[in-house]
């Protein structure tokens, strides 16, 4: 098991924001949380990235000990949060470096990469000269870079036009699955989540709780199960965003 | 239509200089002022090329005590910001007394800063400093606060230690804010070093200033006056050159 989350809880100024979380995630997989927006999941991000200690309950990364402890993984959000003073290449190779490697041969590690990610030729350019896309596309790189095994992404299409995202997220598919790399993804987007997920966790408002979980990948669901099993998520979401207003 | 606007745009404060100059010269031949009083403009340009070599002597004084003002001003304002920036309370501490040094009036600190250390250019260089050091050091303060904290946080969980975020995050972000308040205090470094002079000193333009206005030459008082200002104005353009050169991220436009 890749990483899995232990009966987390946490409080953050007062409110009551993860109530015994605990999922799990395989090698290989891709695992979408889904819940309403402003219910938790990025702290739980937070919490799994070592950024934040829970109140309760533990991390566990390959089987190892890894609550309250950074630099195992990073993870990926809306914004891209590239450097501006430092170009694609430099920018994505920044994992290596402050992992102790040198500048060149974290850029001759990172360079290797541009091609699948879709950034070919423009390692030498600055972050505001390329698009959205290209940029979140880098962003992932870099996340990548810290961590290939483990790839948690948190709405990083969601600052993306329609058409983009739609093109994203089809990439990204492919691009996990012929890298192997395990992926927690968060998203409020029905429609990515069943796109994208071997596996989807259903969250409720906050305290964010397990509601449900949704096993895609031994099924294969036909046009019409798929369109019930959204509306059934759909039902649940929009129940729980009440419960939060 | 595009080319025509960007050239009226640097036509313009051109013109308006001409203008003025012009209005100038027409009001003291309608007037007839005398040169004690007011001169033409014709006759401060003839005197800047009669005393040209008095002037650059002069000069040289002033752009020294302003050129070595404003560095030690910048290197104090940098380590001053980045440990103000990095040690909480330190900024809680130092935070009001910066303010406060700003509100002393200048021509009183001057005057005690010749009792204290006489006529040389020690009293002046630190009157630069006491004037430049201030917008630089909250413009670099301001600058290294506006990170995004999403920013820090990533670095965080990459592994990154403090100095690795500042060296690699903070500074960078800080720059374009750095160099406003440089730009700032580079226009405010030759008047420094000018009231410095005022005020008692053996050299400088401020020094050859006050000599030219007590024997009422006011065409040599004015021509000091517009070197002042090319001087300024050199200042700043080489401030504007370093931003170009230390920032070359910003160069390019956004695309799209």
């Amino acid at each position: 098991m890749k990483i899995e989350v232990n009966q987390i809880s946490k409080s953050l100024g007062g409110m009551h924001t993860l109530d015994e979380v605990s999922l799990n995630l395989n090698q290989g997989e891709f695992v979408v949380l889904i819940g309403p927006s402003g219910c938790g999941k990025s702290t739980l991000f937070n919490i799994i990235a070592g950024l934040i200690e829970p109140d309760q309950g533990s991390i566990s990364i390959d089987g190892q000990d890894w609550t309250g402890k950074t630099g195992r993984i990073s993870y990926m959000q809306q914004k891209d949060l590239l450097l501006p003073s430092r170009n694609i290449l430099d920018n994505v190779s920044i994992p290596l470096v402050l992992k102790g490697m040198s500048k060149k041969a974290a850029r001759e590690q990172a360079v290797a990469f541009l091609k699948d990610f879709g950034l070919e030729g423009f390692g030498n350019y600055y972050p505001r000269q390329l698009s959205g896309g290209m940029r979140q596309r880098a962003a992932l790189l870099r996340t990548y870079l810290q961590a290939s095994d483990i790839l948690l992404l948190d709405e990083p299409f969601a600052a993306l036009d329609a058409i983009s995202r739609r093109s994203m997220q089809i990439w990204l598919k492919e691009l996990s699955a012929r890298y192997t790399a395990s992926v927690l993804f968060i998203t409020h987007d029905i429609e990515e989540s069943l796109l994208l997920a071997d596996r989807i966790y259903l969250f409720t408002a906050r305290p964010a709780r397990v509601k449900m979980e949704i096993d895609l990948q031994n099924k294969d669901y036909d046009q019409m199960e798929r369109l019930q099993l959204k509306e059934e998520i759909l039902v649940i979401l929009e129940e729980e965003n009440r419960t939060q207003d | 239509m595009k080319k025509s606007a960007q050239t009226t745009a640097k036509l313009l404060p051109l013109l308006a200089v001409l203008f003025f100059i012009l209005l100038w010269d027409a009001g003291v031949r309608y007037y007839n002022t005398p040169a004690w009083i007011l001169p033409s403009p014709g006759q401060v340009i003839k005197s800047v090329f009669t005393i040209h070599e008095l002037l650059l002597m002069h000069t040289a004084t002033t752009l020294l005590e302003a050129g070595l003002g404003l560095l030690l001003a910048m290197l104090l304002a940098v380590l001053i910001a980045v440990l103000m920036d990095s040690i909480y309370w330190l900024k809680q501490a130092l935070y009001p007394l910066v303010i406060i040094s700003q509100t002393i009036p200048l021509i009183v600190l001057t005057v005690l800063f010749v009792i204290w250390f006489g006529f040389g250019m020690l009293p002046k260089i630190l009157v630069v400093i006491l004037v430049c050091f201030f917008p630089i050091l909250i413009s670099l303060i301001n600058g290294l606060e506006s990170v995004d904290d999403d920013q820090i946080q990533l670095f965080r969980s990459m592994g990154a230690g403090r100095l690795a975020i500042t060296k690699m995050v903070k500074i960078p972000a800080a720059l374009p804010s750095f160099f406003s308040g440089l730009r700032i205090s580079a226009t405010y470094s030759i008047m420094g070093a000018i009231i410095g002079e005022w005020m008692g000193a053996e050299k400088g333009l401020g020094y050859f200033m006050t000599l030219a206005q007590k024997g009422y030459q006011v065409d040599q008082v004015l021509a000091a006056v517009l070197v002042i200002c090319l001087l300024s104005l050199l200042i700043v353009k080489i401030v504007d050159l370093m931003e170009y050169i230390f920032i070359p991220w910003n160069r390019w436009q956004m695309k799209g």
